[in-house]
């Protein structure tokens, strides 16, 4: 018994002085196509894929992991992960807290959805996720914000009458559309916030500098372009 | 039974759902009511354990010691729930690899804290960014477990205390007269008495821990409320089994299996309560001897 305490403990703090080049991605998990958990319970969608490749091309072993989205900063701050791939726009108030690489997509228009289009926006109740840039955007504006932990609940608030409308990414929103009959996109797109990043610690520049060459890269021979078709279907701009 | 799930589109009714509650991500809901009761069955014996402690100390005629035991129920106690576990889970995190730090990368030279980053040696880090997924897991799971316990614990400190006081005097002055010393007394006649008393408010701590563990999802654990919300959202055909916001139904499933849980706990204290009241000096006691006798 008290060599298995000793075993387990030389293990716990003597393990992987070898190997520290593993990168720990994370990402939220919520958000499709961006990025999901699919049926199988994998994370998957546009980030997953793009992701793997630029850890490819960066020769780095990745591991991925799901974080909430409310927590998603401090946790890569406090090193529990050491990327956020997980569709963050940059803004001038992330990029104070956290370091952002390359953009890997142009700026995305935000979107309202709502059940009639005849909505005045700039009175009415929007929904929007905790911590977005179109949280921040409604709550400056004239409209009453109520915020949501998770993408999914703001939709829900407006199928089930909490809110007048949800204002969302347009790349996120144009699926959901597509399928529901009762939802409607709103002729009123904003264009709020930048192209999108991976959100790394301001301390870590190597991994800033590997991921920055990794994405020229894929921007260069035309790859990222291709995955952004595949997954956006022609709703996002390509570079 | 084994439906071909490989093409959902094709599906249609019972085929379909049977497919749907057997996807891999249905399978790790399933295996998240194990967390919660993993969590239940590692808790509950160590919150006893500190429990103990704390009723030990605040009892103790050494002051030192009371005061710690007195502290620890009173601070734990009066601080909300959630407001202990987003801290204690943060500050212990970051005080086991601050310490790991310490002793691993003596010659390390930039300060830990650099602006808002949290920045240890990777060598110190906890665990390491090299480990494996479940590693972190459970190294999560474990700091759940240890804040619970500290939270539990202080309760069921203030429990054990009060039923320590409820023992009769004379059964510790019959013990004294024996010529047993406080130790003997103490571990011969007070610990198996106190437990009836114990009882009434240990099995509340139960009901209440049992009621406690969805906080594991504000941990970060992937437990049942957190899969139930996964699972329930609304699907886009991103999914292969796409459907509408279904939480409603999930959560009544979660309703379900928590009022069975204490349905069970319940059942399973009554006949607890019946055994401990044995030949106890209670009213209880007296009424079991009455009818046996009669």
């Amino acid at each position: 018994m008290k060599k298995l305490i000793l075993a387990t403990v030389a293990l716990v703090l003597g393990a992987g002085l070898a190997m520290a080049d593993t990168v720990r991605m994370g990402t939220e998990g919520a958000y499709p196509p961006w990025n999901f958990v699919n049926d199988s319970g994998e994370i998957d969608g546009f980030e997953r894929e793009l992701g793997d490749e630029l850890c490819a091309r960066a020769n780095l072993t990745c591991e991925w992991v799901t974080n909430d989205w409310d927590s998603i900063i401090p946790n890569l701050v406090s090193g529990n992960y050491d990327t956020i791939i997980a569709g963050m726009s940059v803004t001038d108030e992330r990029d104070e807290v956290i370091d952002f690489t390359e953009q890997y997509t142009l700026p995305d228009p935000s979107s309202y959805l709502a059940m009639s289009d005849d909505l005045d926006v700039s009175s009415a109740v929007i929904a929007a996720q905790t911590g977005t840039i179109q949280a921040s955007y409604i709550a400056s504006s004239g409209a009453t914000l109520v915020e949501f932990a998770t993408p999914d609940e703001t939709i829900a608030a407006v199928k089930n009458g909490e809110a007048d409308a949800v204002l969302a990414d347009n790349s996120y929103l144009v699926p959901i559309a597509a399928e529901d009959g009762d939802l409607m996109m709103l002729d009123a797109d904003v264009l709020i916030g930048g192209g999108v990043g991976i959100g790394v610690r301001e301390s870590d520049t190597e991994l800033k500098e590997k991921l920055n060459a990794a994405i020229l890269s894929m921007k260069a021979d035309g790859s990222l372009n291709k995955l952004i078709e595949k997954w956006f279907e022609g709703s996002m701009a390509t570079f | 039974m084994f439906f071909n799930c490989s093409d959902p589109q094709m599906l249609a009714g019972l085929e379909w759902l049977a497919c749907y509650l057997t996807t891999g991500k249905h399978l790790a809901f399933y295996g998240s009511f194990g967390t919660v009761l993993l969590l239940l069955a590692i808790t509950a014996p160590i919150s006893l354990i500190f429990g103990f402690g704390g009723a030990v100390a605040a009892r103790s005629h050494f002051p030192p010691l009371r005061w710690f035991g007195k502290t620890y129920t009173s601070v734990v106690r009066g601080i909300p729930d959630i407001v202990f576990f987003l801290f204690f889970v943060i500050a212990l995190d970051q005080a086991f690899e601050w310490l790991r730090h310490k002793v691993k990368c003596p010659d390390w030279d930039q300060p830990i804290r650099q602006g808002n980053d949290f920045v240890v040696c990777a060598q110190a880090k906890l665990p390491l960014s090299s480990a494996p997924q479940w590693l972190h897991e459970g190294y999560g799971f474990s700091l759940a477990v240890l804040t619970f316990a500290i939270v539990y614990g202080a309760f069921a400190a203030n429990v054990l205390y009060g039923a320590m006081h409820a023992v009769p005097r004379p059964q510790i002055e019959t013990a004294e007269a024996y010529g047993m010393t406080r130790r003997q007394a103490f571990w011969r006649v007070l610990v198996p008495q106190m437990w009836l008393f114990a009882l009434p408010g240990l099995s509340n701590l139960w009901m209440l821990l049992i009621k406690a563990t969805p906080l594991l999802f504000l941990l970060g654990v992937e437990d049942i409320v957190y899969w139930a919300r996964e699972l329930g959202g609304m699907k886009t055909r991103a999914f292969t089994f796409p459907h509408a916001d279904w939480r409603l139904w999930y959560f009544l499933g979660l309703l379900v299996f928590y009022l069975a849980l204490t349905k069970i706990s319940e059942i399973v204290l009554a006949r607890l309560t019946t055994r401990l009241t044995h030949g106890q000096a209670t009213l209880g006691g007296a009424a079991m001897q009455k009818a046996a006798a009669r």
